[in-house]
């Protein structure tokens, strides 16, 4: 009897918390297949919020056959290396234009035959950013014929 | 007894390491996904200075123009985003056989079962260096849209459901014979200055 209870006639059974761990392991797995590390660290500023926002958009499918090129401003640790002028980032440094032949060149090596005319471009371009450069990336995806490309945009509501 | 039982574990702070584990995840999870507008470029020209100029009359296209400056202009008309998806899917359908509007092809459509003219509209969206990604986007969303609604609309009108997407495959083919998404992204020009 704790000390609390002495105005009660009953004491209530306390409630069996064997089964919590099983409660919690069951959640902790689901997020543990749930989760997504992100394998780039990104360099350039494109977050969610930075990306534009439209109505018509379409899931991405099969992830595997995703290549993403990423466009924006220097983060803030390297601006004073690379300045305020909206950059390109393949895989996790810095490039330019003409670089993207080859990263698209090296994308389709470590895939399947098979799989090389279902690969898609991600374009994740801040959206403060200027066409200029985007439509070069677009030129040379066209000379490098991967012409499958998704503007990467979040959910406008 | 042979030996005494060894006491048993105490499986108390089990529940405590799960929970740690699972706060772990939970902050780390980015339940992004990934969605965007997918569109496909149209493939380089075998020999960059043959130009095959190929005669396509000045009422079956429809020029969207962006400048530096973020201004739309349609047809020759400036205009406010908000009413490029009206224009767009006037210009798609021309249900009045308007004389400026894109000619039909008429035909025989099996997954229709009806003859019917097809609009040969082509859409050619046109930027600046100077335009920003964001407008741009607007602009193609705007224009996919109008395909959309056109579909939806078709999809009503022959089919008598409300979506596109409620469709079978075999009636989307239909419509998408009828309506073909026809955007053009044209090569890179410079209008205005940057």
């Amino acid at each position: 009897m704790s000390k609390f209870n002495k105005g009660k006639k009953k004491s209530q059974p306390a409630i069996n918390t064997a089964s919590l761990p099983d409660i919690v392991f069951m959640l902790l797995f689901f997020f543990m297949v749930a989760t997504v590390m992100r394998e780039v660290e990104l360099k350039v500023d494109v977050s969610a919020k930075d990306l534009p926002a439209a109505t018509e958009i379409k899931k991405l499918e099969k992830k595997s056959l995703v290549s993403y090129i990423y466009v924006g401003k220097p983060r803030q640790q390297y601006v004073t290396m690379y300045g305020t002028e909206p950059r390109i980032q393949l895989n996790s440094s810095f490039a330019s234009v003409t670089d993207i032949r080859e990263y698209i060149i090296a994308e389709r090596e470590q895939r399947d035959e098979a799989e090389i005319p279902y690969m898609t471009t991600s374009l994740k371009v801040h959206k403060d950013t200027k066409m200029g450069i985007v439509t070069d990336i677009k030129q040379e995806l066209r000379k490098a014929s991967a012409l499958k490309i998704n503007y990467s945009s979040r959910k406008l509501y | 007894m042979a030996r005494r039982v060894a006491p048993e574990i105490n499986g108390g702070s089990l529940a405590d390491i799960a929970f740690l584990l699972l706060i772990f995840f939970l902050v780390t999870t980015t339940m992004d996904v990934d969605t965007g507008i997918a569109r496909k470029l149209p493939p380089m020209p075998e020999e960059p200075k043959e130009k095959v100029d190929i005669d396509i009359k000045k009422r079956n296209v429809c020029v969207v123009l962006i400048n530096s400056q973020d201004q739309i202009l349609f047809r020759n008309r400036p205009m406010n985003v908000d009413n490029l998806r009206e224009a767009a899917k006037e210009f798609i359908k021309n249900e009045f056989d308007d004389e400026d509007l894109p000619e039909k092809e008429y035909k025989f459509i099996p997954e229709l079962n009806k003859e019917v003219g097809i609009p040969k509209g082509v859409i050619s969206l046109q930027n600046d260096r100077g335009t920003s990604y964001g407008v741009y986007i607007l602009v193609q969303n705007e224009l996919v849209a109008a395909f959309n609604e056109v579909r939806d609309e078709a999809a009503m009108k022959y089919f008598g459901k409300p979506k596109f997407d409620d469709l079978t495959e075999y009636e989307q083919e239909g419509i998408k014979t009828l309506y073909p998404q026809r955007i053009s992204e044209a090569e890179p020009k410079n209008i205005g200055g940057n």
